[in-house]
């Protein structure tokens, strides 16, 4: 009974909330998935049927491969446990094939890898001081970040329902951020750089990782006052960070450069032109700015300024063509997100707080990316098909996403503020605001004659509307950040 | 209650395990001609919606009772009818008569199975939470941990969202009942269980522990003076509840008699199918459904059921206590389902709700009641291919029972309930010290002998000689847990002393 007890775990809360959504993402299996399935599928038979020399080049399938190699190699390595579950999977011409088996396959991948996110979530709860011991279970930080990490609903929603893998590219990142917090640089290094040979999109927090380890660990010592000591720059440090760098980009594009593919591979990495007909909004600065011209457009049109024969029409096209305000291209977009992560590189590069700046440096660099990405999704156009099996799914996203509302304003709250609420009036205001939104995209907006008119109109207004409080919320971190003290007093994170 | 939002987060991970489940197949899908109880439940709404009251339980034309006729009370008729007058805003060919014969549609199914979810958070769910947080004597987080594994219970979810039945319903009213009979809102408790009744009759398996409860209050209160006051309001709760509902009914005698007809099909033999009860079992060894004549059947598990219930139902009228309340649902219900006519293997879960109950009592015998009742439905289960569900949702209460409760450190005889028991063993048999190791054991073995079985049944097939070997096999060892599940909470009703000496409390 003794070995019963222990293997049962005695009630190690971890344990059961790692087990606990790894169960309830195997309930997941049966819903719907997106066309990233059938691209991944696409992948495992690319990388399984056809040599490396082909990897890159190989278009039978629109969902060609554009992640850099080393998830090539992950997928070539899932390929080989694939062919005992359907073989048929791994033909490159079995477009869409997607068999019970192949689907249970999939999902389990998806649940398998998780495993890294799971361990690394339990290293970042090691970097949380408990500071009172003796607290509820329900109040440690420790606890809450387990719950907000493990049962994250966007994760659950895209990766085991739409169907990716961001859970153990996410785990790869958490656990380079668990080392930097652990003061082992290197390992942190590491794995970031593997991340990125992973999924380049990673590249958009690059400068927090870079300017950090440049400031904080190659520069080992401070002046009093907090600025850099230009004489305690170790060479020893730099050069085997960037040895590190290089062997992992040599092995990862190694092969390609003796194949004298690196042309092509970064032209997949990296398509500047897409000549995609269907998009939607992110809901960044652009939604805002697009929603803007069209706002001026019709107030243009109202009062005469413009000539009706040169609006082009509204369709759920991109490229959208910006008729008062000036038209954005993809290089101006580019330089407009450097710009936006600048004052947040020069914070921690001129009052570098420790890991806790760094994380904070990071999120800023994501947030401001996205804020001023061009991001294109064609599966988008599926959303205004809206087959019948989503219809199914509405109600597991809608109660995935109360669970977790409920449970981070509360746990947070407890963590916080004891006293005041958690969000000021406007702020309540906005987030309550997002449920009539809701209601009126799902279910009123289907029922009025606008739907065959603009289909795109629910697409819009959440754009817009998320926009606003996206931009909200990087407005208020940043000048929190750029506030902040040099040396603060450590407030709980 | 100050962790409201725990709470509210305990029951939308109930909600969104049992909406994942619905995603999965019911029982009949792509099967004609008959289907299942899927299409049973679609074709009573069309009967309903389509047929005047008089015809609904009768054999016509337009209603041809060898095809999913009618056999539950006149609620669930009412339900249907109100589940269809929603089916003809959104698609009258869901109940056309005659041509919605066998419609199966993702669009349909996801009406259906929304209904269940209705029915189950207005009724059902409310019930399990305020249960929850009115017991007594233990702290808030243990509380939300009970309602956590009542609402994760395996076997309610998976028959009502996989194979599709309305469960929720019938033992939402149930527990209601419950609640108000404890709680000494004796009318309103009444009332609640005739609804409960009048939904599914199978519910008459929790009311003799109902009446002996009430009963025994009404003796308590003393029969010349309040007791017999609250005897004569009960029976008029009772009857006018059974009027209200039967309404329609009472006009002619034919009609009454017909609904018992249906409802009580008592030429239908002893059992049917496969059910993991004492007569499908001993007909293993020797063929009794065939070898006793009809009668007689019927007279031997009458007899059978009421001795094996009678001891635990005289000691509540004589102490009734809320306590002993639980425990005697439990041992009735399960004595019905052992000894009873025609028992399906779903009726087990009128068991495993007073268990339920009982999960922050005994958290390890509970646990393993409850984890035995799901496994005894492993052959239905299969046949609707809820093979996956099963097991997940298997394992993820299991976990939450464990962590909650921590339950295999409450395995002594003091945790068990069976220290008097033991006593007084002692004074016989002076070296009976290891009865706890003795169900420590006993439980091993029943939970390696349940997941073999699983897999035997799962991965092989059967012999061509003994098609139905696994499902016998599952039948029996099920029975056997049962059985001795039976001894132990009759053990627990019959040696518990704190009653005997306590005679003023009531609760």
């Amino acid at each position: 009974m003794a070995a019963l007890t222990i293997a049962a775990g005695t009630g190690n809360w971890f344990s059961a909330l790692a087990l606990g959504v790894t169960l309830l993402k195997c309930l997941l299996i049966p819903t719907y998935h997106s066309t990233d399935f059938e691209v991944h599928r696409n992948w495992l038979a690319i990388t399984h049927s056809l040599p490396i020399s082909q990897w890159y080049y190989e278009a039978t399938s629109e969902w060609t491969l554009d992640y850099p190699p080393f998830f090539a190699w992950f997928e070539y390595i899932l390929s080989h446990v694939a062919k005992y579950f359907d073989q048929e999977m791994l033909n490159v011409h079995n477009l869409n094939y997607s068999s019970s088996r192949t689907l249970l396959f999939q999902r389990f991948s998806v649940i398998f890898t998780d495993t890294l996110f799971v361990y690394a979530v339990h290293e970042c709860c090691k970097c949380i001081g408990g500071k009172k011991v003796g607290k509820e279970l329900t109040e440690k930080p420790k606890f809450i970040l387990s719950v907000l990490l493990l049962w994250n609903f966007g994760l659950l929603i895209v990766d085991h329902i739409h169907f990716q893998y961001n859970g153990f590219l996410f785990g790869l990142m958490l656990l380079s951020i668990a080392r930097l917090f652990q003061k082992r640089h290197m390992e942190g290094a590491f794995l970031f750089a593997v991340l990125l040979h992973f999924k380049h999109i990673y590249l958009y927090v690059a400068p927090a990782y870079g300017v950090y380890l440049l400031r904080s660990y190659c520069f080992t010592a401070n002046r009093p006052d907090g600025s850099i000591r230009w004489n305690s720059f170790s060479f020893v440090r730099f050069i085997s960070l960037g040895l590190v760098v290089f062997l992992i980009s040599a092995l990862s594009l190694g092969p390609f450069l003796a194949l004298n593919q690196l042309p092509q591979v970064f032209s997949r990495l990296f398509p500047f032109k897409r000549g995609l007909c269907h998009a939607y909004w992110a809901p960044n600065f652009w939604a805002l700015y697009n929603a803007l011209d069209k706002v001026l457009s019709v107030i243009g049109l109202k009062l005469k300024f413009l000539d009706p024969n040169k609006i082009p029409k509204a369709s759920m096209k991109v490229q959208f063509q910006h008729t008062v305000l000036p038209s954005v291209t993809p290089w101006q977009r580019l330089y407009a997100q450097l710009i936006a992560i600048l004052p947040s590189i020069f914070c921690l590069w001129f009052k570098p707080q420790g890991p806790r700046g760094f994380l904070r440096c990071l999120i800023l660099c994501a947030l401001s990316s996205f804020m001023f990405g061009w991001h294109v999704h064609e599966k988008a156009i599926l959303l205004a098909i809206l087959p019948m099996s989503e219809h199914f799914e509405l109600p597991i996203k809608i109660l995935l996403m109360l669970l977790f509302t409920i449970y981070s304003i509360s746990s947070l709250k407890t963590l916080f503020r004891k006293e005041k609420p958690l969000f000021n009036w406007m702020e309540t205001f906005y987030l309550l605001g997002l449920g009539p939104l809701e209601v009126c995209c799902e279910f009123v907006f289907p029922l009025t004659s606008w739907k065959l008119k603009y289909p795109f109109i629910p697409l819009l207004l959440t754009s817009v509307y998320c926009a606003l409080g996206i931009t909200y919320a990087w407005f208020k971190l940043y000048v929190s950040v750029l506030i902040d003290p040099p040396i603060g007093k450590t407030k709980k994170q | 209650m100050e962790k409201w939002y725990l709470m509210t987060t305990v029951v939308l991970i109930g909600l969104t395990v049992r909406w994942t489940v619905s995603l999965n197949s019911y029982s009949g899908a792509g099967k004609p001609p008959m289907f299942g109880d899927y299409e049973a439940q679609r074709h009573w709404q069309e009967i309903t919606f389509n047929l005047p009251v008089k015809q609904w339980y009768f054999n016509s034309s337009d209603n041809n009772l060898q095809y999913w006729g009618l056999d539950y009370p006149p609620l669930t008729a009412y339900h249907s009818l109100l589940c269809a007058y929603v089916a003809k805003f959104i698609n009258p060919d869901w109940i056309a008569l005659h041509t919605s014969r066998g419609y199966e549609s993702q669009a349909h199914k996801l009406f259906m199975r929304t209904t269940v979810l209705i029915a189950d958070l207005l009724i059902y769910i409310p019930a399990v939470v305020l249960y929850c947080c009115c017991l007594k004597e233990i702290s808030t987080k243990k509380k939300i941990a009970n309602a956590l594994c009542i609402l994760l219970y395996p076997g309610l979810i998976l028959i009502d969202y996989g194979h599709f039945q309305y469960n929720s319903v019938s033992l939402g009213f149930a527990l209601w009942g419950v609640l108000g009979v404890s709680c000494d809102w004796d009318l309103l408790g009444s009332l609640a269980f005739c609804l409960a009744i009048n939904y599914k009759q199978m519910e008459l398996y929790h009311s003799l522990p109902f009446f002996c409860f009430l009963l025994g209050k009404c003796f308590k209160k003393g029969l010349k003076g309040k007791g017999f006051v609250l005897l004569v309001k009960l029976a008029c709760t009772v009857v006018a509840s059974f009027i209200l509902c039967w309404l329609p009914f009472f006009t002619e005698g034919e009609q009454t008699l017909q609904v018992l007809r249906r409802l009580f099909p008592v030429d239908r033999g002893l059992f049917e199918d496969k059910v993991a009860n004492i007569w499908c079992s001993f007909n293993v060894l020797l063929k009794i459904k065939d070898i006793l004549p009809r009668h007689i059947q019927l007279i031997m598990s009458f007899c059978f059921t009421f001795l094996s219930l009678l001891p635990a139902c005289i000691k509540l009228i004589l102490q009734p206590s809320s306590k002993g309340f639980k425990f005697t649902l439990v041992s009735c219900a399960l004595s019905f389902f052992l000894f009873s006519f025609q028992v399906h293997e779903k009726s087990i879960l009128l068991v495993s709700l007073p268990v339920c109950l009982v999960l922050s009592d005994i958290p390890f015998m509970s646990t393993w009641f409850l984890l035995v009742s799901t496994f005894s439905m492993l052959p239905l289960l299969l046949k609707d291919e809820l093979l996956m569900p099963s097991v997940v949702t298997t394992m993820a209460f299991f976990i939450a029972c464990v962590t909650s409760f921590s339950i295999f450190e409450k395995t002594s005889e003091e945790e068990l309930q069976l220290k008097s028991f033991s006593i007084s063993v002692r004074t016989y048999l002076p070296c009976f010290t290891f009865l706890s190791r003795i169900i420590q054991y006993l439980f091993l073995i029943s939970v390696i002998t349940m997941v073999l079985l699983t897999l035997m049944t799962v991965t092989l097939d059967p012999p061509q000689k003994l098609p139905d070997l696994f499902s016998v096999l599952v039948c029996f060892v099920s029975c056997l847990n049962f059985l001795f599940f039976l001894v132990y909470f009759n053990i627990i009703i019959m040696w518990d002393s704190k009653n005997g000496r306590n005679q003023k409390k009531i609760s």
